[in-house]
């Protein structure tokens, strides 16, 4: 029997080396998710451009952020960037209204097949990368400032005599504050207002809504709003947890699908399930359980490899295995999708 | 002249005209049913009152007011109420909300009317937390009136309100048409079930390939040999 | 003035004004490197015919094209590079008990899927199954991998191929994406239009994945380059070739004859290192043009033929031809069979031409998605309308960088030379390149939503 001490270690080895960072990046996933759910529910396709609009959401953060500290605003011990977020929040806005305008509200009154809004929505794809990556440029930005660490691996050992450390990073817990805010603030909307019960109405029945009165363009703008100030979030969250870089935004697109189809597309409380159900699945599947066994296991016993499922670089096809197995076993995802 | 009418309807969806000079009419307070046999124009006819239908030809008015060149939702804000045959309730919503988004054209409180919803289907009441969507077919086209009703509508129009309901659900359902009849409503309906609904009707249209073949009130068509042998079965 | 650009015309019209262009690189900017754009043009319009079979005939859409092209690539070193025979000692036989023992577990999971009624001991069984093959044949894989990738890995570290000559590949290309589109196929198909997309985009990513990772198959990350047993000669080859160096010396000698005895050598050098790579592009050029007219013809065979009438029609409309008793299902696994065959063939190609695998250069901005561009913007259905698509697209794809660098430098003439501005100005200019290519996409399907050379309108029945 392994003593009680090294339980310890084990889990705290465990929470600091899977949990937290799985459910930091689970959050981010959610909100991401959120967004391409509404737009499948209300809009009734599948935007391919959402990343690159969380990519663009996030480049007028970091721009305005800069823009602040250069004046010298700051935010304490927290990140300037959440000072920039509501304008962000706002450019994102702009930009997504104006495809609206101009791309997807000729195909919408056209009622076009979904397959063409999916082309065109390649299309808003191309040209948000392109304004991204013209203005800000292809490489790593990094605007993370304030206090970086809650607790460190070292106070963490002092604190406790244990061996293994485990580290908060102020973004992982700002990640999980913002997330809860934002999530339960969209639920409150959509099941307590009445436009966010017309929303739901008009996902549930577009016809049926119509007959009541709901005024179509109104929901669209409704939308197209909460899902860029989503993507806006989720995307400066997960830049300032790790970095911001316009390819790895448009990567993140395959598993923000992955969780809102998983969850139910359509569904947001899918969407926000779908999120950690991705996330831990990429960090169990690749974490190296090594060190967890020996602190478990009698000598004898030691593993002898890393006692990995799959090697890291595999994270985004873990996501993928599990949406073609859904997709295979449950199409409709673990809550029911289709509307919201 | 009675509350909406319908003159001289000609139309259809863009080919060939489904709608070959049809004639309705309806008055507050009174159950108007089309009948007729499939094809004839029944629910195509109830659309062009509703304003989906391309109009060649014929006016609508309602209270007077010429309505003809109206868009569906407009309609709707001057009170023509409708329950679509099917898909009529939002089946992921709860019966409350159901309510509720029928009245989300009005600004004033609802919360009287939605009672008075309740007073006529009391089983909605008990059942007001539940999704619509969970609810046996009677019960969802109850969900589905009342949905309707909310806007306090001053004419409701019903297409195929008994479609898929078992003998004693219609018979219940045909009870609370009347009530709605009797708060002083216009209603007009479309009825496969066209005997037991020309028995609660105060004016029956028997529909032949887009025009009116009989029109009188419900007892007189019953009563009618041509209409019992060739539309009602005998 | 209509009648020029009437239906008819399209097709010659639009290909006149791409040879035009085409030429005009060859006069402006270089033979060697217009030569080098249309090689790359008739591999774009041999994918681009791939996605047409799949996109235009049957309305699938398949966002896995870089998956295939990458495939096609793999076969290229499998075929041309020579087996590494003590990769093979030392870690063969545990691949190939590896191997047999994933063909075990897959035939024990379909025994069990058909044998076993669905519930909960199937999911069981099958749960049980599949750790226990996992941790088997882990047990004889690891070792066996971390034995081949140890074997000289600077230089090798994989298993090798079969050191046959790369043209092989071509086929054997078609042929692996073929039996890979078959799988994904069986799994896919069926799904909603936009579950296929992400499913196929997914996919191609884990095919990525595996062949950045798994070094013995073709180095993962570190490459394989200098492919060789090529189709055509070698530059430095012809360069001390007599007959080559007679035949330039003959086609030159006009100009040759007027320069001094010294100037001359010299001149007649450059002019045989030059023509060298010219030739062997040309060499390509050939091949290529080849390969893209037998499977342009055989494509507009097909369209024509009983098979693609009925394709085209359950594209129109999937429920009648479903009511009529055309099993829809199957007939879309051929298409995406046949379409991803066709991509798999110049995913080969491509390898060949450059000589060299690189997993990390397979990125589906440039793989999947642009030649989506290529074939939505010829003419989805239209076979002639993909060729021409693949050309233009790729034209503009090389072209769109060096004419945004000069439109940046016009917008930017006025302004002072040091001003980050200018400078930030300047060097994001090749990212506007995705821009042109989005508008591009976003215009055609608003006003021109068949493409340019449009599918032609006929009567077709079941």
């Amino acid at each position: 029997m392994p003593e009680f001490v090294d339980i310890l270690n084990a889990i705290v080895l465990f929470s600091n080396f899977v949990l937290v960072p799985a459910i930091s990046y689970g959050a981010q996933l959610a909100l991401g998710a959120l967004g391409i759910t509404l737009v499948y529910g209300i809009l009734r396709f599948s935007n391919f451009a959402h990343g690159d609009m969380m990519a663009f959401g996030t480049m007028s953060v970091i721009l305005i952020t800069w823009g602040f500290q250069s004046m010298g605003i700051s935010f304490g011990p927290l990140p300037t960037a959440l000072l920039a977020l509501p304008f962000g929040i706002l450019c994102a806005i702009g930009l997504s209204l104006m495809f609206d305008k101009t791309v997807y509200k000729f195909y919408r009154v056209k009622k076009s097949a979904p397959v063409i809004f999916v082309i065109v929505s390649t299309g808003v794809m191309f040209m948000t990368n392109a304004i991204v990556r013209f203005i800000i440029g292809p490489s790593d930005q990094r605007f993370m400032d304030g206090t970086k660490f809650i607790f460190r691996p070292r106070e963490f050992k002092e604190f406790t005599g244990l061996s293994e450390g485990l580290a908060l990073k102020s973004t992982q817990a700002l990640t999980l504050t913002v997330a809860i805010i934002a999530v339960a603030a969209l639920f409150y909307f959509l099941q307590k207002t009445r436009t966010g019960k017309a929303m739901r109405a008009f996902s549930d029945n577009e016809d049926l809504a119509l007959l009541s009165g709901i005024n179509p363009d109104r929901v669209v703008f409704i939308t197209w709003i909460i899902v860029a100030a989503l993507a806006t979030t989720a995307g400066t969250l997960y830049g300032l947890d790790k970095s911001f870089k316009p390819f790895t935004y448009f990567m993140l697109l395959l598993p923000m699908f992955a969780a809102a189809i998983v969850g139910g597309i359509g569904s947001p409380i899918g969407a926000v399930v779908g999120g950690f159900v991705i996330a831990f699945s990429e960090v169990i599947v690749t974490y190296a359980y090594k060190k967890f066994f020996i602190y478990l296991m009698p000598e004898s016993l030691e593993p002898s490899g890393l006692m990995q499922f799959l090697s890291t670089d595999y994270k985004f096809a873990v996501s993928f295995i599990i949406l073609v197995m859904v997709l295979l076993i449950r199409p409709t995802g673990i809550f029911k999708g289709q509307s919201i | 002249m009675s509350y909406l009418v319908a003159d001289q309807l000609r139309g259809g969806y863009g080919g060939a005209d489904i709608l070959n000079g049809c004639s309705l009419s309806v008055d507050k307070g009174e159950v108007a049913v089309i009948v007729g046999p499939n094809g004839a124009g029944k629910s195509t006819a109830m659309k062009a009152l509703l304003g989906m239908l391309d109009l060649r030809e014929g006016s609508v008015t309602l209270g007077g007011k010429d309505i003809t060149h109206m868009s569906p939702q407009d309609r709707v804000g001057e009170g023509i109420a409708f329950v679509p045959q099917t898909h009529n309730v939002f089946g992921g919503m709860t019966v409350e909300e159901n309510l509720e988004m029928g009245a989300f054209l009005r600004t004033d409180d609802f919360t009287e009317t939605m009672e008075q919803i309740y007073d006529l289907f009391p089983i909605l009441k008990q059942k007001r937390l539940q999704n619509a969507g969970e609810l046996s077919g009677g019960q969802r086209q109850q969900v589905a009136v009342g949905r309707a009703m909310m806007t306090q509508p001053s004419v409701l129009m019903l297409d195929e309100p008994t479609a898929g309901v078992s003998p004693i659900v219609m018979d219940e359902l045909f009870d609370r048409i009347l009530e709605v009849k009797q708060q002083g409503i216009a209603v007009l309906m479309v009825e496969q079930n066209a005997a037991q609904a020309l028995n609660i009707a105060d004016k029956g249209y028997v529909l032949v390939t887009g025009t009116n073949k009989h029109t009188g009130s419900g007892d007189e068509l019953l009563a009618d040999p041509v209409v019992r042998r060739t539309f009602l079965g005998g | 003035m209509n009648a020029l650009f009437s239906q008819k015309n399209r097709a010659p019209l639009a290909f006149s004004v791409m040879a035009l262009l085409l030429i005009a690189v060859g006069m402006g900017q270089s033979w060697p490197f217009a030569l080098a754009i249309i090689n790359l043009c008739l591999i774009s319009a041999i994918m681009s015919l791939g996605v047409n079979i799949q996109w235009g005939y049957a309305g699938l859409l398949n966002l896995g094209v870089m998956g295939f092209t990458a495939l096609g690539g793999v076969a290229a070193v499998l075929i041309s590079e020579a087996p590494v025979l003590e990769a093979w000692s030392v870690g063969g036989q545990g691949m190939v008990v590896s191997f047999i023992l994933v063909v075990i577990t897959i035939v024990l999971a379909i025994l069990v899927h058909r044998n076993m009624a669905s519930g909960w001991a199937r999911k069981s069984a099958l749960s049980v199954l599949f750790v226990g093959a996992y941790f088997t044949i882990n047990h004889f894989y690891e070792p066996s991998v971390l034995a081949i990738e140890n074997v000289n890995p600077a230089t090798m570290g994989f298993l090798g191929g079969l050191g046959l000559p790369i043209i092989f590949s071509w086929i054997v290309g078609g042929v692996m994406a073929a039996g890979v589109a078959w799988v994904i196929g069986k799994i896919t198909l069926g799904l909603r239009s936009d579950y296929l997309a992400i499913a196929t985009l997914g996919i191609s990513e884990i095919i990525i994945a595996v062949l950045k990772n798994e070094d013995w198959i073709a180095r993962g990350v570190k490459n394989v380059s200098g492919l060789d047993r090529r189709p055509v000669p070698y530059e430095l080859d012809l360069q001390t070739s007599p007959w080559f160096m007679d035949m330039i010396e003959s086609m030159f000698s006009g100009r040759l004859a007027l320069l001094s005895d010294v100037e001359r050598v010299a001149a007649l050098k450059q002019l045989i290192i030059q023509g060298s790579s010219v030739f062997v592009k040309l060499c390509y050029t050939g091949l290529f043009t080849v390969v893209l007219i037998a499977i342009l013809m055989l494509s507009i065979k097909a369209l024509n033929s009983p098979w693609g009438r009925m394709m085209r029609a359950i594209r129109d409309n999937e429920e009648a031809a479903n009511a009529m008793g055309k099993n829809v299902v199957r007939q879309h696994l051929q298409v995406f069979v046949l379409g991803s065959a066709v991509v798999g063939i110049a995913g080969a190609m491509l390898v060949t031409i450059d000589g060299m695998f690189i997993p990390t250069a397979y990125q589906p901005l440039r793989f999947t998605f642009l030649i989506w561009l290529m074939v939505v913007i010829g003419g989805s259905g239209n076979n002639l309308g993909a060729v021409f698509g693949g050309f233009f697209i790729w034209f503009m794809w090389i072209e769109a960088e060096p004419l945004s660098m000069a439109f940046m430098d016009l917008v930017t003439m006025g302004m002072d030379q040091a001003s980050d501005l200018r400078n930030h100005l300047v060097k994001s200019a090749p990212q506007l390149r995705l821009f042109i290519m989005g508008l591009t996409l976003l215009l055609t399907m608003r006003f021109m939503p068949k493409g340019i050379i449009p599918e032609e309108t006929r009567l077709h029945s079941v």
